[in-house]
């Protein structure tokens, strides 16, 4: 399993490793669809949540780090 | 009948919203979310790492949006937020066993919160804040925080900074059993309050690599201080349980600071015309010397350029605290200063699969004109100790 993570980082990286290109607003439709948000959406709040009671590790991820509430 | 008031609420407040002139507040968006959780497993720490683990959870939000531009079409938002959390929890009524069914057995969650942000649209930057309060049973939260955030001219960069504290109250609730006792020199006696406070500073950059693939690299800096233990959560030493003769049991006792430093990698790539890829990558280290990886990918397939279906999978590694173990290997001889037996704070991988179903229309859905985007999202939970959960997700938009 950790190899498959591994690949799959490593082939992202590769993607990243492209020049960024400018691209302009009447470019961005692929960009600006709804699946393509890169914050935190409402529907897995309540997923963040759950996970930082059960995992010692929070944050990172445009959720909560700590405090706020009696977890970790 | 709460749904129809509510429908009426947005019906009403949008039209009175649409009709007024530029420069005064309008409704964007509403967002209600609700969800259902339920977990099982037997590491309880509140019966010191041995005992149900079995908790219901049922949580509802609305979130209100609102904007207005003014002379300058600068932007202005306001945005509110109600959360309420209602649970039940095997685990918690083990606090005082003695009763058939303690207070301490469900509990409610109540989490306002209101920020505000301006958005310069000529300079390309927003400057805001929030306030927030929380309140269970013996658990009291206010929170504020300042954002700033500065995008490049043609918007393909933006810097995110984001200050934020909690200034956190706990009412110390004991093990029944160690309410008239020494408990190992333990900090506070039963109902007395103890702080957590916790400070974090969230630096965001978001890169639009091409016409296809944006990335966003997070860095959370975040140190809490104070009560970071749970009082009511047992250890029991020198291999004794609590059918011993006499057992030797105390609160759990953790550092009162911590440091931690997640560091999260997000990209986004619009693979085909269907197809998305969203994948995430955490390392995440601290004070306690806990360190965690979180791998996700989440694979959206759009039926229809309106409706996606989208399976993901988690996974999730951590090496647990030195502070930890199991029921009653903790030995009084070894003095140790802090001690824990939560499994949560314990070595485990866990994985998380699930899928997310979208539906979205700009006509309205379900008869509901205003009612733009409709989610469904499940996910199963298993961690490699026992524990699993389910969690059903719900979540409307109003637009």
């Amino acid at each position: 399993m950790k190899y498959a993570f591994v690949i799959i980082s490593l082939c992202y990286t590769a993607l990243m490793m492209t020049s960024c290109v400018s691209v302009k607003s009447y470019q961005k439709s692929k960009l600006n669809d709804a699946e393509m948000v890169l914050s935190s959406r409402p529907i897995e709040k309540y997923e963040n949540n759950f996970q930082v009671y059960r995992e010692g590790a929070s944050g990172g991820n445009g959720g909560k780090t700590g405090g706020g509430c009696g977890c970790n | 009948m709460s749904v129809a008031a509510f429908m009426f609420f947005i019906n009403v407040a949008k039209a009175q919203t649409d009709s007024t002139a530029s420069g005064k507040f309008k409704i964007d968006q509403v967002d209600f979310v609700s969800s259902y959780y339920h977990q099982n497993g037997n590491n309880s720490a509140v019966t010191g790492g041995v005992g149900s683990e079995k908790l219901d959870d049922f949580g509802n939000s609305i979130d209100l949006q609102m904007s207005k531009y003014d002379k300058n079409l600068n932007k202005h938002l306001l945005n509110f937020e109600l959360g309420v959390d209602v649970y039940s929890s095997a685990s918690s009524d083990k606090i005082d066993p003695s009763t058939i069914s303690s207070a301490s057995s469900g509990d409610k969650r109540i989490y306002p919160s209101a920020s505000y942000l301006f958005e310069n649209t000529k300079r390309k930057y927003s400057l805001g804040g929030g306030l927030s309060f929380s309140k269970e049973f013996d658990y009291t939260s206010v929170g504020g925080n300042l954002v700033y955030s500065k995008a490049t001219k043609d918007g393909n960069r933006e810097f995110t900074a984001k200050a934020s504290v909690f200034l956190d109250t706990w009412k110390i609730i004991l093990p029944i059993e160690l309410r008239n006792t020494n408990n190992n020199n333990f900090k506070y006696k039963q109902e007395e309050s103890a702080p957590r406070n916790s400070y974090n500073l969230a630096l965001g950059l978001t890169q639009v690599i091409n016409k296809e693939l944006q990335v966003s690299l997070l860095a959370d800096i975040g140190y809490q201080t104070g009560q970071l233990g749970t009082a009511y959560q047992r250890v029991y030493f020198d291999n004794t349980t609590e059918n011993s003769a006499t057992p030797k049991v105390y609160s759990e006792k953790l550092p009162d600071h911590r440091f931690k430093l997640p560091v999260g990698l997000r990209a986004n790539y619009f693979l085909t015309d269907r197809i998305i890829l969203r994948s995430f990558y955490r390392y995440y280290t601290d004070s306690w010397k806990l360190t965690a990886h979180t791998a996700e990918l989440e694979v959206p397939y759009k039926i229809t350029p309106f409706i996606s279906v989208a399976p993901y999978y988690r996974f999730y590694s951590q090496n647990g605290v030195d502070y930890f173990k199991p029921k009653g290997e903790h030995m009084l001889s070894d003095n140790e200063e802090y001690y824990t037996s939560d499994y949560d704070l314990s070595k485990f991988t866990s994985n998380m699969v699930g899928a997310n179903f979208r539906i979205m229309s700009t006509q309205g859905l379900l008869g509901i004109k205003v009612l733009n985007t409709l989610e469904l999202r499940y996910g199963y939970y298993s961690r490699s100790n026992g524990l699993k959960s389910h969690l059903v997700t719900l979540a409307f938009k109003f637009k």
